[in-house]
């Protein structure tokens, strides 16, 4: 089965995050990017695959400017196979993303594409359930587990309030990952010098006939408040007095 | 090799997965070992496989003796990463002593493989209570006798983790008559643990590095084979000058990385501490000294990558390398030192690593060539150039 990795280029997670001065976005210059960790983790699911004999390729894909192949080169050093990098400049929403990565899938016919539940920087939540509705797949959202049965099935766990849900999807599917799936590796030296010998395939948005162009227009990015100054109560009394009268929280 | 300060995907992907190696296996246990004064060999044999597992082990070596094979820049920045930890848990992520590379026939299989695989491990033994700065000064001798030589003298801050399988011993051979007197000729050997007469102590706890293992060694009518010679008999510090030229050059880059982890320990405290209303950060009295480290950090790296990069290219001489381990050495007692000037108080205590790092800077002015050899070498090459 090959398995198809959907890999995004986002500010790394330790980078404290700054809104642009005329509000239309956040500043990406000169800020150190990583790979998404949700998609770190796909690419960790699909080489454990492969590592099982489970999965016989792995196709990295990311979608964006030229930076990006360094997101597919660190996937490739992770185990994957090769890599497709689609190339296009303009921002990506998560319905560009899904139909970019739909044309894809049409191409490279995967038994399985993981993709994160999300990215650290929209947090949009969306690109992985868009692709199962545009494929006419199953989907298999927030895994903390997967098991890829033999008879074309395979059981996908995830985290519910107070337990654990299972379901059983038929092959090909979209799964996405949640935090509890796995955790990553971080690629060895050997591996570092494999991955610069395995191909990535350039594409853009009209080979793949996909137009990218943003739906949605963002009217403002600001920063979250600050928190105020909280205070300091003298008596139990008037701590109560103020939760009913002045928070009217009781 | 082009002029260019942009790493290759390659070299960003091994600076990420040192850092995650360092901060996920090593700064959990910095100050446990700190505590304890030497690395427990069940930790070091687990790191050490974890280095394996992810081929950081013998990175330095050669692909073709089964080692990571990484060119000098990527060393560069590969030792600047591992600076960041102290030398008693980054000798774990092994790096064996590139002189190895001079073993012969059946010394390959002895001590060169085995030591790449990390089944072995050795100790560089040259200097000796007698013989610091002035190396020749070596008493350590060893005589002829038949196709044997008996070694007989002492070797201390001999440092290696763990005790070690094997040493590389400088010894007199003998002496020359030259033009400018008679000069000692010197003469490395391969020495196993456990041959009879060698005995190994552990040295003085030090002040930098407490968990570093520093080893005494003592000969006493050592009976050695010319075959454990390393190189060639009277051709000690040939062998050790022709491989270990990326010595200095990378205890420089060790220092960049420690002093960058300084300074952002220095840096988060100043834009979050907070006295007299604000935080210290906004006091230029603080905030010059961040400008300064980071300066300073700056140009030890930049000098660093110029000369790592000529010897790349094979033009770097020894002045070069004295200049990149004097200033980065010397940079790294300033920044550890106004670190903790910013932290004041607590950047003295042992809930953070700061006084550990501060303590542990110091030594490196002193081992690999004292600051002052340093620039001995370098006015000595400039005033050599100027000799009618």
């Amino acid at each position: 089965m090959k398995v198809l990795v959907a890999v995004k280029r986002v500010i790394d997670a330790n980078v404290k995050v700054r809104v642009k001065a005329d509000g239309t976005g956040v500043e990406t210059q000169n800020v150190k990017m990583s790979m998404n960790p949700f998609c770190e983790i796909a690419t960790e699911e699909a080489v454990r695959l492969k590592e099982a004999g489970k999965a016989t390729e792995i196709v990295a894909v990311s979608l964006g400017n030229a930076q990006c192949a360094e997101t597919i080169r660190t996937a490739l050093a992770m185990g994957a196979d090769r890599g497709i990098h689609v190339q296009t400049d303009v921002e990506l929403q998560p319905l560009a993303v899904a139909k970019l990565l739909k044309a894809v899938v049409d191409k490279e016919q995967p038994g399985l594409v993981i993709l994160g539940k999300q990215a650290i920087d929209d947090d949009a939540n969306q690109t992985g359930q868009m692709l199962s509705a545009l494929l006419g797949w199953p989907q298999a959202t927030y895994a903390s587990k997967l098991v890829i049965n033999d008879n074309g099935t395979a059981n996908v766990t995830r985290e519910v309030d107070g337990g654990l849900e299972t379901v059983e999807v038929k092959t090909p599917f979209v799964m996405t990952t949640d935090l509890r799936l796995n955790e990553p590796r971080y690629a060895s030296l050997p591996n570092i010098m494999k991955a610069k010998k395995k191909p990535i395939d350039a594409l853009t948005p009209e080979q793949l006939g996909v137009d990218p162009a943003p739906r949605l227009k963002t009217l403002k990015v600001t920063e979250p408040p600050k928190r105020q100054a909280g205070i300091k109560v003298g008596s139990v009394a008037e701590l109560v007095d103020k939760l009913k009268n002045e928070a009217k929280v009781i | 090799m082009p002029f260019d300060f942009q790493p290759s995907d390659e070299q960003r992907m091994l600076v990420e997965t040192t850092r995650a190696f360092i901060e996920k296996e090593l700064y959990p246990l910095e100050r446990q070992i700190d505590k304890l004064g030497h690395v427990p060999p069940e930790i070091g044999k687990e790191l050490k496989e974890k280095a394996k597992a992810v081929g950081l082990y013998a990175a330095n070596m050669p692909e073709e003796v089964g080692g990571g094979g990484l060119d000098v820049m990527s060393q560069m920045l590969f030792e600047r990463e591992l600076g960041k930890v102290n030398w008693a848990l980054q000798k774990f992520v092994g790096r064996p002593s590139y002189i190895l590379m001079a073993c012969k026939g059946e010394q390959i299989e002895k001590y060169l493989l085995p030591t790449v695989r990390g089944d072995k491990s050795e100790v560089f033994a040259l200097t000796e209570p007698g013989a610091g700065s002035d190396a020749m000064s070596i008493t350590t001798r060893a005589e002829q006798d038949g196709d044997d030589y008996i070694l007989n003298g002492g070797k201390h801050f001999i440092t290696g983790v763990g005790e070690p399988d094997f040493a590389i011993v400088f010894t007199v051979t003998g002496m020359d008559e030259t033009k400018r007197g008679p000069r000692k000729r010197i003469t490395a050997f391969l020495v196993d643990r456990g041959t009879p007469g060698f005995t190994i102590r552990r040295g003085p706890r030090c002040v930098s590095y407490r968990a570093y293992d520093n080893w005494e060694l003592f000969f006493d009518n050592v009976r050695l084979n010319k075959r454990q010679i390393l190189g060639e008999e009277g051709k000690g510090f040939a062998v050790a000058s022709e491989w270990l030229l990326g010595g200095r050059v990378f205890i420089a880059a060790n220092c960049c990385g420690k002093a960058e982890r300084a300074m952002e320990l220095a840096l988060d405290w100043a834009a979050t501490r907070k006295q007299f209303g604000q935080t210290i950060g906004k006091f230029q009295g603080v905030s010059f000294k961040l400008a300064d480290m980071k300066t300073e950090i700056a140009a030890a790296d930049a000098l660093t990558a110029y000369v790592c990069w000529k010897l790349q290219n094979g033009t770097m001489t020894d002045g070069d390398a004295g200049m990149a381990k004097l200033f980065a050495t010397e940079m790294l007692g300033r920044v550890t030192d106004q670190a903790i000037q910013i932290f004041g108080g607590m950047g003295l205590m042992e809930e953070l690593p700061l006084e550990m790092m501060w303590r542990d800077a110091r030594v490196e002015r002193i081992w690999e060539g004292t600051s002052e050899i340093q620039r001995h070498i370098i006015s000595r090459e400039m005033l050599r150039a100027k000799e009618q």
